[in-house]
C-alpha cells in the first residue's frame, strides 16, 4: 500500500503545529514517513502528553506513607494495611460520550476497569460524576438516557458495584458534557504489577480482543483529506464488549498468578502506540513489533491504522519465555486471543514491520521523553463581584425549588439502573453521601466518593479546587472513614486561551493546598482539555474522587438516616454565606458573589473530631450544596421522619459555610458530643429534632410526604 | 452438604453464591462451564447470576448449551437439587428444566434495588425456612426479569403450588407478578431476586438466610 506524502496538510490535520514538526525533524534528522507521523501525533497530543498541564501537574502533593504508587502508572496505589491495598483513578470519556453517549460512557467504564485490573487488582467498586447541559437543551435527554444506560450496559455485565457517584445539570454543559468514571480494585501489596518492560529479547504478547478500524485516530482526529484508505464512516468512538473485559480480567489475573508476567499495560488512547511505547520508556528498553501478528478482526489494515487503532478490551504484556505454554493455556480456556507480537530491543528503538517491511523505526524514548512541554500563559480568574440582596422567602418554598430541580432532587432513577450490589460487599448504596463496600473477608470497609461544586470553581478557581477537596474528607468522614488519598479529573475548556488556563491554574494550587493539609495526596488522576463548543467553555470542573479506610466497618460505620426523636447537631461554624449557593442558583438563577472560604485547619480539626467521636453519632452527613435546609431534609427522608429546625432566614439555613456536619443522635449523647467538643474547641450547636411527619423550618411547615414526592419524582420528571 | 457452583464465562454472582452457601454449612466447589461432569455426590447445583456469555443470542442461551449444562439436566433429572439465581434462573428455563422464560423489563431498564416478595409456597426445600404468606425483602438486580408463561402452564403451576415467590408490586411486567418458580418435583428452583445478597446484617437485609439454612438442613437431612 501506498502511503500518503507527508505535506503540511497532513501534519496540521494530525494536530501537530509547525514547532512541534520542526522537532520530529531534528530528532529524527530526516522527515517522518506516514505511520511514523501517526505515532508521533499519538504520543504527543494533549490527551497522552499532558504538553500543557504537566507543569502544572508536578506541583501537587503526591507522596505519603500511605502512598505504595502515585501517578505515572495505570493507577494510583495505596496501603489499607494487611499487606492489601487500594487501587484507583479516574478518567473522563467527555468527547465520545457526547457523539455517541451510549458506547462513550460504556468504553469510558470499561478503560478505567483495565486501568485497574493491569496492576493486579480486582475491581471492586466504580462511580462516575456526570455533568449535562440544561434539562431544556434538546440534546440533554438523550445524552442522560444513553450515558446512564451505557455505564450501567458496561459495569452490570462486567460485575463491579457502582455504589456513588453525582450528576448535575449546567447550560455551561449544553455542548460538552462530562463523563468521569471511576474504578477501584483490591490487591495485595506484594501482588502487584507494573508497566516497565525488563530483560531483553524478552517476548512481547498482545491479549484480550483483536484490533478493527474502530477508534483510529481517536486520540488526535484524522481528517478525511488525505487519507482515502480509512473509512470515513466508521465512528471515531470505540464499542465496548464488556463480556469480553470481564474475560480478559479473570484471564490477566489467572496469568499475573503464575509468575509469568514481567510487566503489563492495558492499550487505551492510541492503543498498541501507547502502550508498547510505555513498556519501552519505563524499562529503559526498545519494542520491536510484528503487525502480522496481531489479532485482526478486519481486512487489509495498514500499519498506521493498527498503531492507531482504539478497539477496546486489548493489553501488551512482556513474558517469561519459559512461561508461554501456560499463559497460552489461560487464555484459550477463556476464549481469548493470545498472540506474540514483538520483543524487547536492547537499543532506544521503536521498530515496526509490517508485511516485511519497516514502516516505523523512532527512537523511543524521544516519543514520550521529548514530548512536548507548554508553560501556557494564564492571567489570574478576577475576584468575583460581591453578593448583592438576596431576598427573603419562605424557607420551605426555598426546598422545594432545590428539591424539584434535577441538580438536588434524588437520583434513584440513575443508580437503580447501576448495579450497586454485585460481589455482595455494598454496605452503603448510592444516594446519601459516600458508598461504602467491605474489603471482602475482612472487618476493613472502604468509603468513595466523587465532589466538586464547578459554579464555585467558575468563581474563584483556588477556592473552588480547595473546596472539591474538603467536601469529600467531609463526605468519607461522614461515614466514618479515614481519607486516604486522592484521584482527580480535571475538565476545562480551552489551555490555550489565558483565563481559561488560569482556571486550571487556580484550581491546581486550591487542590494541591487542601489535600496537603488534609493528607490526601493525589495518587492518579487524568486531565481533559479543550471542553468547548463554539468559544463557549464548560464550567471549570475539577472533580476530586477520593477514597477512605474504615477500620473495622461493624463498630466504626456511621449511618446517614436520622430517627424518630433524635436531636439535630451542626458540628462546624455557620456565617450564613449565600455566594454561588444552589439556592440562589435554583431559586433566583444568580451565580453570584464568592465561593465560600475554605478554613482547611477547620476542616481538619471538625473532621477529626467526628471520627473520634462516631460512637456518640446516630447519622451524620456533610452540609454542602443546599446548605443546613437540604442535609436535613435528606437525613430525616431517608429515615422516613420529619425534622423541625429552629432557623427560619435564609442564611442559616441555605447559607453553605463549610467544614460542617449535620448530626443525628440521641439526647445524652447530643450531651456527650457537646462536652468533647468544648474539649476539642470544635464549634457545635443543636439546631432542632428529628420528629413526627413534616419538616418545619421556624414557622413554615409542609408534610414530610409531599416533599418525598416531590424529591423522589423530580428527577425523572426533568431530566428524563 | 455438598453444592456446586457453576461459573460460566460472564458469571458474576459465582463467589456471592458460594458465600451464601458457605455461610449456611455447606461444602462448596466452582464448577468451570467446560467440565463435562459435576463433583461426586453433589447435593445441589447452583446457577448464579451474571452475565453468562455476555446475554449474547438471548440471556441464558448459550450456557444452557456449556459441556456442563448436560451434567446439570441429567443431575435435575436423578432428582437433584438445583437453584437458579437471576441468569441462574435465564438459564434454567433455557435447558427446559422450568417453564416459561425471561424478557425484558416492561419499562427496558436495567432494575437494582430491594424489593419486596411474599412468598407463596413453604412446601420446599428452599422455602421450608419462610411460612406461606411471608413478605420478605430481597434485592433484585436485572434487565431481562419480566417472567412470561402461556395461561394453561400458569393454571398448571397454580394448581401445583409450584410459584415460589411473587413481587407483591408489579415490578417488570412479570406475569402475575412471578418472581421465582419450582419444577414439578419441587427440586429445582429458579427466581430472580438475589438471596446471597442478603445474607448478613452488614447488607442491610438477611431474608436470604432462610433459604440457604433450610436447603442445608433437609439435604442434610435427606
Amino acid at each position: 500500500m501506498q502511503e500518503p506524502e507527508i505535506t503540511e496538510d497532513l501534519i496540521a490535520a494530525h494536530g501537530i503545529s509547525p514547532d512541534e514538526y520542526a522537532n520530529i525533524l531534528r530528532i529524527l534528522n530526516r522527515p517522518p514517513n506516514f505511520t511514523e507521523l501517526g505515532i508521533f501525533s499519538a504520543m504527543w497530543n494533549e490527551h497522552c502528553s499532558y504538553k500543557s498541564s504537566k507543569r502544572w501537574l508536578r506541583t501537587l502533593p503526591t507522596e505519603g506513607p500511605q502512598v505504595i504508587c502515585g501517578p505515572g502508572e495505570n493507577a494510583g496505589i495505596v496501603d489499607i494495611g494487611d499487606g492489601q491495598a487500594v487501587v484507583f483513578k479516574m478518567e473522563s470519556h467527555n468527547h465520545p460520550s457526547y457523539i455517541e453517549p451510549y458506547q462513550g460512557a460504556a468504553t469510558g467504564v470499561g478503560g478505567i476497569l483495565r486501568d485497574v485490573f493491569t496492576m493486579g487488582a480486582r475491581p471492586v467498586a466504580a462511580m462516575n460524576s456526570l455533568s449535562f447541559g440544561e434539562v431544556t437543551h434538546p440534546k440533554t435527554k438523550r445524552l442522560v438516557h444513553g450515558v446512564v444506560e451505557g455505564i450501567g450496559g458496561y459495569g452490570n455485565c462486567f460485575g463491579v458495584p457502582t455504589i456513588g457517584g453525582e450528576v448535575r445539570f449546567h447550560r455551561a454543559y449544553n455542548g460538552n458534557c462530562l463523563v468521569n468514571a471511576f474504578a477501584a480494585g483490591i490487591v495485595d501489596t506484594d501482588k502487584i504489577f507494573y508497566s516497565a518492560a525488563s530483560g531483553v529479547g524478552m517476548p512481547v504478547v498482545y491479549l484480550g480482543a483483536k484490533t478493527g478500524r474502530d477508534g483510529v485516530g481517536g486520540a488526535t482526529m484524522a481528517s478525511a483529506e488525505f487519507d482515502d484508505t480509512i473509512e470515513e464512516k466508521r465512528p471515531t468512538v470505540q464499542v465496548g464488549d464488556p463480556f469480553t473485559e470481564k474475560r480478559l480480567m479473570e484471564a490477566t489475573l489467572e496469568l499475573m498468578a503464575t509468575g509469568a508476567v514481567i510487566s503489563i499495560q492495558d492499550m487505551g488512547a492510541a492503543g498498541l502506540t501507547c502502550s508498547a511505547v510505555e513498556m519501552g520508556d519505563k524499562g529503559e528498553l526498545g519494542i520491536r513489533l510484528d503487525l502480522d501478528s496481531v489479532p485482526q478482526r478486519e481486512d487489509n489494515m495498514t500499519a498506521y491504522e493498527m498503531m492507531l487503532s482504539e478497539s477496546q478490551e486489548r493489553m501488551l504484556m512482556v513474558l517469561r519465555p519459559e512461561k508461554e505454554a501456560e499463559a497460552r493455556a489461560v487464555f484459550e480456556k477463556w476464549d481469548l486471543d493470545f498472540a506474540i507480537v514483538g520483543e524487547t530491543l536492547p537499543e532506544d528503538r521503536f521498530v515496526i514491520m509490517h508485511q516485511g517491511e519497516c514502516r516505523a523505526d523512532l527512537p523511543l524514548r524521544a516519543l514520550s521523553g521529548n514530548a512536548p512541554e507548554y508553560d501556557r500563559p494564564w492571567v489570574p480568574t478576577p475576584e468575583p463581584a460581591p453578593l448583592g440582596e438576596v431576598p427573603g422567602i419562605d424557607p420551605i418554598d426555598g426546598l422545594k425549588a432545590l428539591i424539584s430541580s434535577p441538580n438536588y432532587a434524588a437520583k434513584q432513577w440513575v443508580y437503580e439502573q447501576y448495579d450497586h450490589m454485585v460481589m455482595a460487599d455494598t454496605i452503603r448504596t448510592p444516594g446519601l453521601g459516600a458508598g461504602v463496600i467491605r474489603v471482602h473477608g475482612t472487618k476493613k470497609a472502604l468509603a468513595f466518593t466523587s465532589d466538586v461544586t464547578p459554579r464555585y470553581v467558575q468563581a474563584n478557581p483556588a477556592r473552588g479546587g480547595m473546596q472539591a477537596v474538603a467536601e469529600a474528607y467531609r463526605n468519607l468522614t461522614a461515614v466514618g472513614a479515614t481519607p486516604l488519598a486522592t484521584t482527580d479529573n480535571l475538565n476545562f475548556g480551552n489551555p490555550e486561551k489565558p483565563e481559561i488556563m488560569g482556571q486550571f491554574v487556580g484550581a491546581i494550587k486550591g487542590i494541591g493546598a487542601a489535600v496537603a493539609a488534609l493528607d490526601m495526596p493525589i495518587v492518579s488522576g487524568n486531565v481533559s482539555l479543550y471542553n468547548e463548543t463554539d468559544g463557549s467553555a464548560i464550567l471549570p470542573t475539577p472533580t476530586i474522587g477520593a477514597v477512605g479506610l474504615i477500620n473495622d466497618y461493624e463498630t466504626d460505620m456511621i449511618d446517614g438516616t436520622a430517627r424518630e426523636g433524635h436531636v439535630a447537631l451542626v458540628v462546624g461554624e455557620s456565617h450564613g454565606h449565600l455566594g454561588q449557593s444552589a439556592l440562589l442558583a435554583e431559586v433566583f438563577h444568580r451565580e453570584e458573589g464568592d465561593a465560600p472560604p475554605v478554613d482547611l485547619a477547620a476542616e481538619r480539626r471538625n473532621g477529626e473530631f467526628i471520627r473520634a467521636n462516631h460512637k456518640f453519632i446516630k447519622a451524620c452527613t456533610d452540609l454542602s450544596d443546599g446548605g443546613l435546609a437540604l442535609a436535613a431534609f435528606e437525613m430525616a427522608e431517608a429515615g422516613g421522619v420529619g425534622v423541625h429546625l429552629d432557623a427560619d432566614d435564609m442564611a442559616t439555613l441555605f447559607g453553605e459555610d463549610q467544614a460542617r456536619y449535620l448530626i443525628a443522635c440521641n439526647f445524652d449523647e447530643a450531651e456527650a458530643l457537646m462536652v468533647a467538643a468544648g474539649r476539642a474547641h470544635v464549634p457545635i450547636a443543636s439546631v432542632g429534632r428529628f420528629t413526627g411527619d413534616s419538616v418545619r423550618f421556624g414557622a413554615s411547615e409542609a408534610p414530610l410526604d409531599e416533599l418525598a414526592r416531590i424529591f423522589r419524582t423530580s428527577f425523572e420528571a426533568t431530566a428524563t | 452438604m455438598k453444592a456446586a457452583v457453576l461459573v460460566f464465562p460472564g458469571s458474576n454472582c459465582d463467589r456471592d453464591m458460594a458465600v451464601a452457601f458457605q455461610r449456611a454449612g455447606a461444602q462448596v466447589s466452582m464448577v468451570w462451564h467446560k467440565d463435562d461432569h459435576l463433583p461426586e455426590d453433589t447435593d445441589i447445583v447452583g446457577v448464579p447470576g451474571g452475565f453468562s456469555f455476555g446475554d449474547y443470542l438471548r440471556c441464558g442461551a448459550i450456557a444452557a448449551r456449556s459441556p456442563i449444562s448436560r451434567s446439570l439436566v441429567a443431575h435435575a433429572g436423578r432428582g437433584g437439587y438445583v437453584l437458579g439465581i437471576c441468569n441462574g434462573f435465564q438459564v434454567l428455563t433455557e435447558t427446559g428444566l422450568l417453564p416459561g422464560a425471561l424478557m425484558r423489563n416492561a419499562d427496558l431498564k436495567f432494575l437494582c434495588k430491594p424489593i419486596d416478595l411474599t412468598v407463596e409456597t413453604a412446601d420446599s426445600a428452599f422455602t421450608s425456612g419462610y411460612v406461606r404468606g411471608q413478605r420478605i425483602t430481597l434485592p433484585v438486580a436485572h434487565h431481562e426479569g419480566n417472567y412470561n408463561i402461556d395461561p394453561a402452564t400458569l393454571t398448571q403451576l397454580e394448581a401445583e403450588d409450584r410459584v415460589a415467590f411473587r413481587y407483591t408490586d408489579d415490578l417488570n411486567g412479570s406475569t402475575d407478578r412471578i418472581a421465582g418458580v419450582l419444577s414439578g418435583n419441587r427440586r429445582v428452583l429458579g427466581m430472580m431476586p438475589h438471596p446471597e445478597r442478603a445474607v448478613d446484617a452488614a447488607h442491610g437485609g438477611t431474608d436470604g438466610v432462610a433459604m440457604f439454612r433450610s436447603l442445608v438442613e433437609s439435604l442434610v437431612a435427606a
